[in-house]
Order: C-alpha cells, then structure tokens, then sequence
C-alpha cells in the first residue's frame, strides 16, 4: 500500500502546475475564454510536456501511461478550469487503442501522441460532444460499432456549455466513416470507466481550488467587525465542505487505481460507479456551499469561485450521474 | 500508487485473520453490551497472545508493529465482532504514563493494565463541563503528601467496572488562564469518599455513571506530570496516535451482516441506494484512513486533527447502518431480535456525542488544520 506517486508522475504534475500558476491564471483563461474558446498554444505546450502521449502506448510513441499516471495532471486540469479538450483525445484515442486495427494505430495514435491530432468521442450519432470543434477526428459509437470519421465530414453545430467548454451538438452517418470495430461494447465501457476515473480526479481538483478559495474568503471577508470565519455556523459548513473533498479524493484514487488495475471488469465498474457516486454527491456539495459561503460575490461571473461551480455542476454528471451508477452499483 | 497491501501486509493479515478465527470464543461476538468478566477474558486471551497492547514500546509488551500493521490489526480485532477493547487503560492512560509518567508509576501500572489486571475509567466529564470541559470543578486540595479530592464527574462509562479512574482536577481555582489550574489525577475506586452512581440510558442499558468524590485522600505520587499540567496531559493524549477512530473494521462487518439481512427490503430502491450511499461513504472513508496512515508512516508526523475528520465520519457511518438496521423491520414489534435492533440504534446516538461531540471536533478541525 502506497499513495506516493512515482517520481515520474511527480515531475510531470509538477511541471503541468508549474505551467498553469504561471500562464494559466484566470484572466488568462478569461482571454481564452472570450476568444476561440480554447488555445492551440496552450494545447502545443500540453503537447511539449507529454500529455497527449502519456496515455499512448510506447509502440505508437507514447508512454504507455494509465489512469494514476493521468490523476494528478486531472487534479490540476481541475483546479485551473482547464478548457483545453484533452481528455476527449484521450478517450478516443484509448478506444482506438483498444478496438481498431494495427495499421489504424499506426495511423492515428503516432499523431495523437505528437500532439498533432485531436479527437473526440460521440457516444451516440446525434449528441453532444465537448472537444468536438476543436477535433481533426471523431470516433463515433454506432449500434455497437466503432467508426472513426474526419470532423469535416460530420454535421456539427458548436456551442459553448454551461462551464465554458467547447462543444457541439453532431450528427454522424456512417456513410463516409471509417469502421473501427465491430460490437465494440466491452472497449467502450472500459474506455468510459478510465473516462470516468479521470473526470472523478479533474472535480476533486475543482473541489480543492472551491475549499480553498473560500476559506480565503472567511479569512479576508469582515462583518460585524470580525472576518466571517469567526463564526462558528460557517466554520463547520466549510470543515464539511473539506471533509468531502478528503472522501472524494480517496474514491479518486480507487477508481484510477482499479482502471489501472483490475483483472475483473466487474471489479473496475464497481469501484468507478462507487467513485462517481460520492464524488457527484462531493461535487453538488462543495460546489453550492461555496458559492453560499462567498455571499452574493458566489453568485459574480467576476469571481473563479462562480466557475468553478459551472464545472462542478456539469462533472458531477458527465458521465453519468448518481443516480446512473447507483443503478450500475447495485447491479455489478 | 498502489492501494493493495503488500504480500507480506497480506500475509500479516492473514496471519491476524487465522488467529483470530481460532481464539475469538463464539459466545463472545457481536453482544451489545458486555459484562466486565467477558471484556476481561477476551483482553487476556489477546494479553497472553502478546497483542492486547501493540502501540506501546517493545520493554513494555508492545508489538513493535508499523504503522499499517497495527491498523490492520484494529480492522481484523473490529472485523472479528469480538467485545471491545477497552481504551481508558490501554490506550488513554498507559500512553499519558509513557509520555508523562515517572519509572514508578509506569512500574506500578502498566504491567497492571496489560494483564488486565485493573479496570480503569475515564474522569473527565462534569455536569457543568462537557465540551468546555477546561471549566471543570471538581477540586483537589494539595495537603503535601496527599491532595484531597471533592466534585462529580459524569457519563463515566463502565465507572462501575473500574478499580481506577485518571481524572482531570484543579488544583488551582485562582489561576488567570483556568487551563493552568488543572492537574491529572490518578485515583484509586476502592478508597472511601467514592460514589458511583448508574445512569440509565435510553436503550436501558447501564454502561455510565455519576462518580461523586467526598474528601477522597488521593497520594501525592499518583500525581501525573507536574501540577497544573493536566491540560498538557489531555491535550497530548488527543493527538496520540490512534489507529481506527473511524472504526473501519467494526463497520465493515455491520455492514455484511445488514447487506444480509436486507435483501428483502432492497428491493425498495430508495433503501437500496441509501445502503449503496452508505457503502461508498465506508470505502471512501477506509482509503482516506489509509491515506493517513500512509502520510504518517512517511513524514512520521503523528496525524493531529486527521483523527477528528476519522471520528465525524466514523460515528456517521455507525449511526447510519444502525438507522438502515433498524427500517428493515416493523417499528411496533416486540420479539426480541427486533428490539435489540432498534436498541442498537438508540445506543449509537452516542458516537456523536461522546469523546469530544462531533461538533468540537469541527472546532478541532477549524482551528488546527485551516486555521480559523
């Protein structure tokens, strides 16, 4: 037993944190936010650190990384409001890892490592992708089959969501797709549970920048003379608010560990459903206490705290909500 | 990362686990309330195992266990379902003696405590001093050889078992800071001036009592670290390292058996994702546990307001499978199985409130860790 992470995993997180406190502060990102929606530089420096070809296997020129390997680069993501679609590259590609050919590998994964080729999932061929405007390529699920098709040849309507991120609503027909695979059920339920795992570590991230945030706030916030964490009704309020981001923050680690893991895919879905349950329920919690907690400044576009709490809303239920793998936790 | 034990924490499991299964006497698992003779046989059968005691230093019978060892080895005990041990002389007093005590009192004590052959309890509690316990009463006069002792103590559990009771007193009503005016005591319950008296409580058991003092004469050498130091002392023992607050182990097998005994009542889904909540709540809570520990065992700083965040959580989770235990059958029976249920329930509204209530440990919390 050990929670260490390794001295390469320490490094990389250090250096994607290092990169987002120094170039990624909120006005940054405000800057991004206003214009395309996302950063192409931004995305070639992820690139330069090995992000795109962590998750890669070494035989197509990535580093063969898992789930752990991704868990603090996520909690970063996390903290800094990332809008950089990343983990929709990384969700596609690790289905092409899994389902499609040899000679799709070669094709695909060498550019997906090099940071040169991005992709998104569509889990259905009418939904709502994130990532998908900024995609080269998307894999699309349909009837249990696995296609893969250029972004240009999809109907897309883009939009930003709720929390900021670039998405678009597609529609996919296989006429002009490549076929990745065949019933490709059991790739795609595992890639949605490493899916899952890593947007359980990208909301504890969110979580601890809302904890810390507003304890910032009781510090520096007076009234009736006193700052406002004198009170006692706020100082529990908040004490829960980090308690949960502790129990999150271990179901994280489960969930990473057992993608990682687990012979049984049972055992994995478990422990991922078990993982997205409490970390929904985290989510919803830390997320409005700390935009009560702030007062009407919660409530301010001005304020990070105010977006964080948009990407908490939305991770608490990407991927399935509680309710969802509650159903899928009873059953396993 | 790595979130399995190793092969050789297995095997120690493993090891624990065999033992426990062939030592832990039947007629003593899972009974509510235990009388002093059965708390008394399973502490020495684990005595004579030469584990009643892991934590202590090797001179006097501990393991010599890591960190994760002994947490292992509080699941295993929890998970087994045998009676508890109980902490006043095992864990509270023998580490106050270690850290505090002189040669003669660790001489004269810790060997007791180990053998089980002295029952002690806990004099903190007073009726006018519960959370704000620093504004206890009960005095103790210092005449030179001997303090004499007058005040009551309150919700002593198992007082009525106790040869011995470690008390927080004052000594010096006229102190500024009142902390300073506080001593640690240890007194003997067989000498005159001491009254136990039962308090009942709601599930009929009696587990807590009054203790009143009546110019009890307590030695001077039962005086532990300096006087006025007492609050040194308790502070000290808070943030002693204690393995399972969050009693992992104990809750894990609640928690079987009432996945066992719901099966019917799971087929209502809202019960069944309470139980699911519930289950998750004790998952997440035992890798945080871990990630304690693991913490600990690397910077081998000892875990501080950790152990309160354990506690809330912990006692939560007790109180919830009793709750779930307790809807699985019909509020107005009267068979016997049904009323030790909702009995069980009744007793643990306890866990909230006893040692340190929930809410202090949010102050504890508040304070020390984000400094509020």
């Amino acid at each position: 037993m050990n929670f260490d992470y390794s001295e390469e995993q320490q490094l990389l997180a250090d250096s994607v944190r290092r990169f987002l406190d120094k170039e990624y502060d909120f006005e940054s990102r405000k800057k991004i936010i206003a214009g395309a929606g996302w950063s192409e530089e931004v995305w070639a420096k992820f690139a330069e650190m090995g992000l795109s070809a962590l998750p890669v296997s070494p035989d197509y020129g990535g580093f063969g990384g898992g789930a752990v390997d991704l868990m603090s680069v996520m909690e970063a993501f996390g903290e800094a409001l990332v809008v950089e679609p990343l983990l929709p590259t990384l969700v596609a590609a690790r289905l092409v890892g899994r389902a499609a050919s040899d000679a799709q590998k070669k094709a695909l994964l060498p550019a997906v490592a090099a940071g040169r080729l991005r992709l998104a999932f569509a889990a259905s061929p009418k939904t709502n992708v994130v990532g998908a405007p900024a995609a080269h390529k998307l894999v699309c699920l349909l009837q249990g089959d696995l296609f893969i098709v250029d972004a240009a040849e999809v109907s897309m309507q883009a939009y930003r969501t709720i929390d900021n991120m670039l998405a678009a609503q597609i529609e996919f027909s296989p006429s002009k797709a490549d076929l990745l695979a065949k019933d490709a059920g059991t790739a795609v339920e595992e890639a949605l549970d490493f899916a899952t795992a890593l947007v359980c570590a990208e909301a504890v991230g969110a979580m601890k920048f809302a904890c810390d945030t507003t304890l910032e706030y009781l510090k520096t916030r007076k009234q009736f003379g006193v700052p406002i964490g004198t009170f006692q009704a706020l100082q529990h309020r908040i004490v829960d608010m980090f308690i949960s981001h502790e129990q999150a923050k271990s179901m994280a680690c489960l969930a990473c560990s057992r993608v990682d893991s687990s012979e049984a895919p049972a055992d994995r879905a478990r422990a991922v459903s078990a993982a997205k349950i409490r970390i929904a329920d985290a989510a919803r919690h830390v997320s409005q206490e700390s935009v009560q907690l702030h007062g009407g400044m919660g409530m301010s576009e001005e304020l990070k705290v105010s977006h964080s709490f948009r990407r908490l809303t939305v991770l608490a239920r990407q991927f399935g909500d509680a309710d969802h793998h509650l159903q899928r936790f009873a059953t396993l | 990362m790595d979130l399995n034990y190793s092969p050789e924490e297995l095997a120690f499991r493993d090891e624990v686990r065999a033992w426990l299964t062939k030592n832990l006497p039947a007629e003593l698992k899972d009974k509510g309330h235990y009388a002093k003779e059965e708390l008394l046989r399973w502490h020495r059968i684990l005595a004579k195992q030469g584990w009643v005691a892991p934590a202590w230093p090797k001179e006097w019978g501990g393991t010599g266990w890591n960190v994760v060892q002994r947490y292992i080895f509080e699941e295993e005990l929890g998970y087994a379902g045998g009676p508890p041990l109980i902490p006043f002389g095992l864990t509270m007093c023998a580490p106050v003696l270690l850290r505090f005590g002189t040669q003669a009192q660790k001489k004269r004590f810790l060997p007791r405590i180990y053998n089980g052959d002295d029952f002690w309890c806990q004099g903190y509690s007073e009726p006018g001093s519960g959370s704000d316990l620093a504004s206890l009463k009960t005095k103790a006069v210092n005449k030179g050889d001997h303090y004499v002792v007058n005040g009551q103590k309150i919700w002593t559990t198992l007082a009525h078992y106790a040869d011995w009771i470690f008390c927080l007193v004052r000594t010096d009503p006229t102190v500024e800071k009142r902390q300073e005016g506080i001593s640690f005591l240890l007194i003997d319950m067989k000498g005159p001036g001491i009254t136990v008296r039962p308090l009942i409580l709601m599930d009929g058991a009696h587990e807590v009592n009054e203790v009143f003092f009546d110019d009890v004469q307590v030695p001077a050498q039962n005086l532990v670290h300096e006087e006025g130091k007492g609050w040194t002392v308790a502070k000290y023992l808070l943030g002693y390292e204690r393995m399972n607050t969050g009693r992992i182990g104990e809750s894990k097998r609640q928690l079987a058996k009432l996945k066992e005994f719901s099966k019917e009542k799971q087929k209502e889904l809202r019960f069944r994702d309470r139980l699911s909540r519930l289950e998750i709540e004790l998952i997440a809570l035992e890798i945080t546990n871990l990630r304690f520990l693991d913490r600990m065992r690397r910077t081998g700083q000892p875990p501080g307001a950790d152990v309160s965040m354990l506690k809330i959580k912990g006692t939560e989770i007790q109180q919830g499978l009793t709750e779930l235990a307790m809807e699985c059958i019909d509020p107005l029976a009267g068979d016997e199985g049904s009323l030790a249920l909702q009995k069980k329930y009744l007793t643990t509204r306890k866990t909230t409130i006893y040692a340190g209530s929930n809410e202090i440990q949010r102050n504890i919390i508040a304070k020390m860790t984000l400094g509020l």
